[in-house]
């Protein structure tokens, strides 16, 4: 399935491309081969507010052509939905706390394969998206705005500190340069 | 005319010789009009004497100052014992008379037991006058005053004590006292000196007023007076948190009307002991009541914001809307600070046209507070001459229900807006034209992210009322809308990650963005339109 371009391109020569609601406002960051497993790559878009958008980058199998989605599902334990998550007041009370490596969903596709979603970021759980519980192909279309997996609120004290394991825009492209070089030398 | 009567003397003298001043006196007499109490202090003290010793002069043939007649020694030290109540402060002659009672002649008594000295120097007018110099001094525009005295809470435990006295003493004479029988420390201080403060500064006391000048007695010395009363009414006196100390005058009148009569003599002397000094002002201030500015500002800069921009201490961002109207007014009215409110707020790239929003700016403390509706409207001319980011109109002086009218406003009232919007799919006017037909649309907005740090998670229902379209070109048309108050506009036209629905996006089947927003109107009706 082909993904929209959302960065808004120039309709005639004249016009220079207008940033896009995520380059106006967000940062991207990047987390490759999330939790060791190859080419799960996550990108997370931070807030010059600090709050930090869970999303899949575009290298993630999830999003690759002829990928079909089954269904996904926020029980990531027999004790834990995060669809549970309640968040109460403007300090966000009562939100479940995300570690790094805390899961946040799973994607069942169609060929057998599972895919776990990792917050890659600390924080409180301020929601889960449910409307790709209910059409999983947004996800695929859409990852980076209306497909996101979660929003994060990071600490105040860590909203700089989170960033540091995390890899930059031009990193991340170079990653993914090499692993086109890695796989087109061994091919 | 004298005010008391030949009923009042056994009082009077059991009184004055255990330490009380002539206003207490009266006070305590009952004595409930003012003249006698205005009258200057040597006076009453020597009309005083002179009362008391009528009855045994009647007695002696009219020979102008006649010879002391000759004394018993049981009187004299009776005489004696009755002055070690009293401080060695006093100048001129001592003089015995007959009975024994004791008066200093052409001397001040020393320190009142009762009052400390406040109905002593304390009201009369060398010390008005120093009060007044400092009100002067202090640089406030005022037309009116209301007085605000603080007197030390032991005062009470005094009162108490003295009128306990004296209910004994009427008691002897078969006649009762009650509360209202006497005349309180304040109501007598406030009879002699709001005149001398109004004579003075030239204006009324108006209890109304605006203008407070504060003085606020202590007296160190006795401070402990209040103590043994937390032992006997521990209840009364519970720490708070903005409390100094927890004896305060409330606190101390209440354990007063708790405690028994034997209870307290027990702990506190009656007639209460003569102290070596008056009470000292611990601070004489002047502040007058906030004013209130309202109009209505337009923003015509998208690089301003409502407040200060300042993280971390540093400015993000030059001035703001608050401060580019504020600070003239901060000088002119000569306030201290302000508080700016508005209904409802625009954020820093957004404009603010037609009739403008409506603003209230409270001014703490003002120095100045008389304008004449053209020094408003020249001073409305000067703010609008100082910057082209915004222009204010309506400037006018509102009340404190002012505020209620304008958060009215922001919740309950209609904004129109204009949006310039970008689709990332080719459109033709076709396209656009279904959105002028759809009337009260509802819509979900969860908290938007870019505010979502500082509010809680929530969803809001709101209404798009209507909207207008203008086709720009393929990529672009203009948006016109109405809509309920705390409708996000931006995100009901980018959808905000979808969390915003239905938005323009799901709306038209494209990826929307917007480019540029202006608020075209506030519908609140408030503040009332001046002709310009």
């Amino acid at each position: 399935m082909a993904t929209e371009p959302e960065t808004p391109v120039a309709a005639s020569a004249k016009e220079p491309a207008v940033p896009s609601l995520v380059d106006r406002y967000f940062t991207r960051w990047y987390k490759a081969d999330v939790k060791g497993k190859p080419c799960e790559d996550h990108c997370i878009l931070q807030h010059s507010n600090r709050i930090c958008v869970i999303t899949l980058a575009g290298s993630h199998p999830v999003l690759q052509s002829g990928k079909v989605i089954k269904s996904i599902s926020y029980q990531i334990s027999t004790n834990c939905s995060r669809l549970q998550n309640k968040v109460s007041g403007k300090f966000k009370r009562g939100a479940q706390f995300l570690t790094e490596l805390a899961p946040l969903c799973k994607i069942y596709c169609s060929d057998g394969e599972e895919y776990t979603i990792s917050s890659c970021v600390r924080g409180r759980l301020m929601e889960v998206n449910e409307n790709i519980l209910h059409k999983p192909s947004i996800l695929q279309e859409k990852p980076s705005t209306e497909g996101y997996i979660a929003v994060v609120l990071p600490k105040f004290e860590e909203s700089k500190s989170i960033t540091e394991g995390l890899l930059t825009q031009k990193q991340y492209e170079e990653v993914v340069v090499k692993r086109i070089s890695a796989t087109t030398a061994t091919s | 005319m004298f005010p008391l009567t030949v009923e009042n003397k056994h009082v009077a003298q059991l009184l004055l010789s255990t330490g009380t001043c002539p206003r207490c006196i009266f006070r305590f007499c009952g004595v409930d009009f003012h003249a006698p109490y205005k009258l200057p202090y040597k006076e009453l003290l020597n009309e005083l004497q002179k009362f008391l010793e009528t009855e045994k002069d009647e007695l002696i043939s009219e020979v102008p100052n006649p010879p002391p007649k000759k004394i018993r020694l049981q009187e004299l030290e009776d005489g004696i014992d009755g002055m070690d109540n009293l401080s060695q402060n006093g100048e001129g002659k001592i003089s015995i008379i007959e009975d024994g009672s004791i008066a200093s002649k052409n001397s001040n008594l020393n320190v009142c037991n009762v009052c400390l000295g406040i109905l002593q120097d304390f009201c009369e007018k060398e010390f008005i006058k120093k009060v007044c110099q400092k009100v002067e001094a202090s640089g406030f525009e005022f037309t009116n005053l209301v007085l605000s005295i603080s007197f030390p809470p032991q005062l009470s435990v005094r009162e108490h004590a003295a009128w306990l006295l004296v209910k004994q003493e009427m008691g002897k004479q078969s006649l009762s006292l009650e509360r209202n029988d006497t005349v309180q420390l304040k109501e007598a201080y406030k009879w002699i000196t709001h005149p001398l403060f109004s004579e003075e500064l030239g204006v009324p006391i108006d209890g109304k007023s605006l203008f407070e000048v504060s003085v606020v007695f202590a007296h160190p010395e006795t401070v402990e007076d209040c103590h043994f009363l937390r032992a006997i009414c521990p209840d009364c006196f519970k720490p708070a948190k903005n409390k100094q100390s927890v004896f305060t005058r409330m606190a101390v009148m209440k354990a007063l009307n708790k405690i028994k009569e034997e209870d307290f003599r027990k702990q506190f002397p009656c007639p209460p002991n003569s102290p070596k000094a008056v009470c000292s002002v611990v601070e004489i201030e002047c502040a007058h009541g906030a004013v209130f500015v309202a109009g209505r500002y337009n923003k015509y800069s998208r690089n301003l914001p409502q407040t200060p921009w300042i993280i971390d201490g540093e400015r993000k961002l030059d001035s703001s809307v608050e401060e580019l109207i504020s600070d003239h007014l901060l000088t002119v009215f000569k306030a201290e600070s302000f508080n700016f409110s508005s209904s409802g707020r625009e954020d820093v790239d957004v404009r603010t046209l037609g009739n403008g929003r409506p603003f209230a700016i409270e001014l703490v403390n003002p120095h100045r507070v008389h304008f004449t509706s053209q020094e408003i409207k020249e001073l409305q001319q000067k703010i609008n001459n100082s910057s082209n980011k915004i222009q204010v109109r309506d400037l006018q002086l509102v009340t404190r229900e002012a505020i209620g009218h304008m958060k009215e406003g922001e919740e309950e009232k209609t904004k129109t807006y204009s949006a310039l919007i970008w689709t990332n799919k080719a459109i033709q006017r076709k396209d656009i034209e279904f959105l002028d037909d759809i009337k009260d649309l509802k819509i979900d907005q969860k908290t938007p992210l870019r505010v979502l740090h500082r509010r809680p998670l929530a969803v809001r229902t709101r209404i798009i009322h209507s909207m207008e379209t203008h086709y720009v070109d393929e990529h672009h048309f203009r948006l016109y809308l109405k809509t309920q108050a705390g409708t996000y506009i931006k995100e009901f036209v980018h959808g905000d990650f979808g969390r915003t629905k239905p938005n323009i996006c799901s709306l038209m089947d494209v990826t929307a963005d917007i480019l540029e927003l202006d608020v075209e109107s506030v519908d609140v009706d408030w503040p009332p339109a001046l002709d310009d």
